[in-house]
């Protein structure tokens, strides 16, 4: 096929399945199945599959494995036992986000990392470089598929799968397991603020575990969803999407995830820049916000306040589960206070009233 | 998709019905609706509102994407279809008829013979789609 995008282990099913393909990351991706909005609901009230297996795998193996890490990453992996998994950015010098990513630490010397896809080879080149030849970087990402399940009732297909253990397991941990013969990964990770996990697992079994879970958990309700419907569930949570909301330019002090900056663990790239960043203030902030009548806000389109802009919006879409529009902007401080009323620019046509929110913008009741 | 014979379209995926000879229905293709998915908003223009051919008229909101649809002519807008800003999906389900966006009093008539035909059109797509690889 001459377009150069490649396809992933799980493409022939997506096909069959009449998935909408687009090409996203060099990977040509399923966007949607039976419609965005019907695949974002059937995630928040029962649970949904999606191939994420653009995502890229790195491996930092070797006696000093932690040690690199712990230099590269802001979030602190030391302190937690193996079996944990810790959601971080990796920093420039400047502070700005090279990365956001998962770390797993399966020991002090075997470190599992998930990168976004879009920036695998930047981020493999990137380790390799300030590992100074300390422990050996693996990219690993042709030879795993990723699949997310992900949904209230999630817990209990995977424990259908792989073991009753499975559904007990804490957030942001993972277990080894074997099927059908192969090595997988395990983790109670994921990107929509649902329950359930992310199995990584080699090419090889990637289309008969689709097929099962889809088949095992019909009675859950289980069905496909795309990256459509990844982006508006990460999006009512406020989780970054590298790329729109966070980048090179953007501390993760700015975009809200402070807590993942752990100046007391020891000495980091971007420790310094960060450490500045949070004694001067900040002076932009990501918020999340609620648009008060109609309109849609894109990334791009300029945010007001007081009469002068004030900053741009980074995502936006109409929240399928709260069905008003919603959205995603760094804003200049003190603006980003919620309750704050802001209006955004709809590409010049007209103004839309709207309202700064504490996040998540939507949250189980 | 649907190019329908009697339509005129632009490079911007809007289509074009004469009623009369000085006034014009226009909406968004097939091609641009399935390109966009689930319509969930519209913007349209006022009544009364002077046109420059080429000019931001209003916006189609799908729920990935927000797409602005332009004057195919110069001219006034006669009639917005207010049906959209409650029902605006009906632009994916009759995007030639029921879907209409806005009718214009078109300035200069002349201009209607710089359109493309149903035949550029689809040709204009089949090239898109070739494009796209799939």
């Amino acid at each position: 096929m001459g377009d150069g995008l490649r396809r992933t282990a799980l493409y022939d099913n997506h096909v069959s399945a009449k998935a909408k393909m687009v090409p996203f990351a060099g990977y040509l991706m399923p966007v949607q199945y039976d419609g965005i909005v019907a695949e974002h609901l059937r995630v928040r009230t029962a649970v949904g599959v999606f191939d994420v297996s653009h995502m890229g795998e790195l491996e930092l193996l070797g006696p000093k494995a932690l040690a690199v890490v712990q230099r590269i990453v802001t979030n602190d992996v030391g302190s937690v036992r193996p079996g944990k998994a810790v959601y971080t950015p990796a920093c420039l010098e400047s502070g700005g986000i090279v990365d956001d990513m998962i770390v797993y630490k399966v020991s002090d010397e075997d470190i599992f990392i998930c990168v976004n896809a879009a920036n695998k080879d930047k981020d493999y080149k990137w380790f390799v470089q300030q590992a100074h030849g300390e422990c050996e970087v693996r990219d690993r990402s042709d030879e795993f598929s990723q699949v997310a399940v992900q949904g209230p009732k999630a817990p209990e297909l995977l424990g259908r799968l792989f073991g009753s253990d499975v559904p007990g397991m804490k957030p942001f941990t993972f277990v080894r397991k074997t099927y059908k013969g192969a090595d997988v990964i395990v983790a109670t990770t994921g990107y929509t603020g649902e329950p359930g996990g992310e199995v990584y697992m080699p090419n090889e079994v990637a289309s008969t575990m689709w097929t099962e879970l889809l088949d095992a958990g019909a009675d859950l309700g289980v069905g496909p969803a795309g990256l459509g419907a990844r982006d508006t569930l990460r999006l009512e949570m406020k989780y970054c999407l590298y790329g729109n909301d966070i980048d090179d330019t953007t501390t993760p002090l700015e975009a809200g995830i402070g807590w993942t900056v752990k100046f007391n663990k020891g000495d980091f790239v971007g420790r310094d820049a960060l450490l500045r960043q949070k004694e001067e203030g900040l002076k932009r902030a990501l918020v999340a916000f609620v648009v008060e009548d109609k309109g849609i806000p894109r990334h791009g389109y300029e945010l007001y306040a007081d009469g002068r802009r004030v900053g741009q919006v980074t995502s936006g879409t109409l929240s399928p589960s709260l069905k008003v529009p919603v959205g995603l902007g760094y804003v200049e401080v003190p603006f980003d206070r919620p309750g704050t009323k802001i209006e955004v620019d709809l590409r010049g046509l007209r103004r839309a009233s709207a309202r700064v929110v504490e996040p998540p913008l939507y949250r189980h009741i | 998709m649907a190019v329908p014979k009697y339509y005129r379209y632009t490079e911007s995926h809007e289509w074009v019905k004469v009623e009369e000879d000085n006034l014009i229905t226009v909406g968004i293709t097939d091609y641009a609706q399935e390109k966009l998915g689930d319509i969930v908003s519209v913007e349209l223009p006022r009544v009364g509102d002077e046109v420059e051919r080429g000019e931001r008229i209003g916006m189609v909101d799908s729920q990935k994407a927000s797409s602005e649809v332009f004057a195919p002519v110069s001219g006034v807008i006669a009639e917005v279809n207010d049906l959209l800003n409650d029902d605006p999906a009906v632009i994916n389900s009759d995007p030639y008829e029921e879907g209409w966006f806005v009718r214009i009093e078109v300035e200069d008539t002349e201009q209607l013979d710089d359109l493309l035909t149903a035949d550029d059109y689809e040709e204009l797509i089949t090239r898109l789609e070739e494009e796209e690889g799939e």
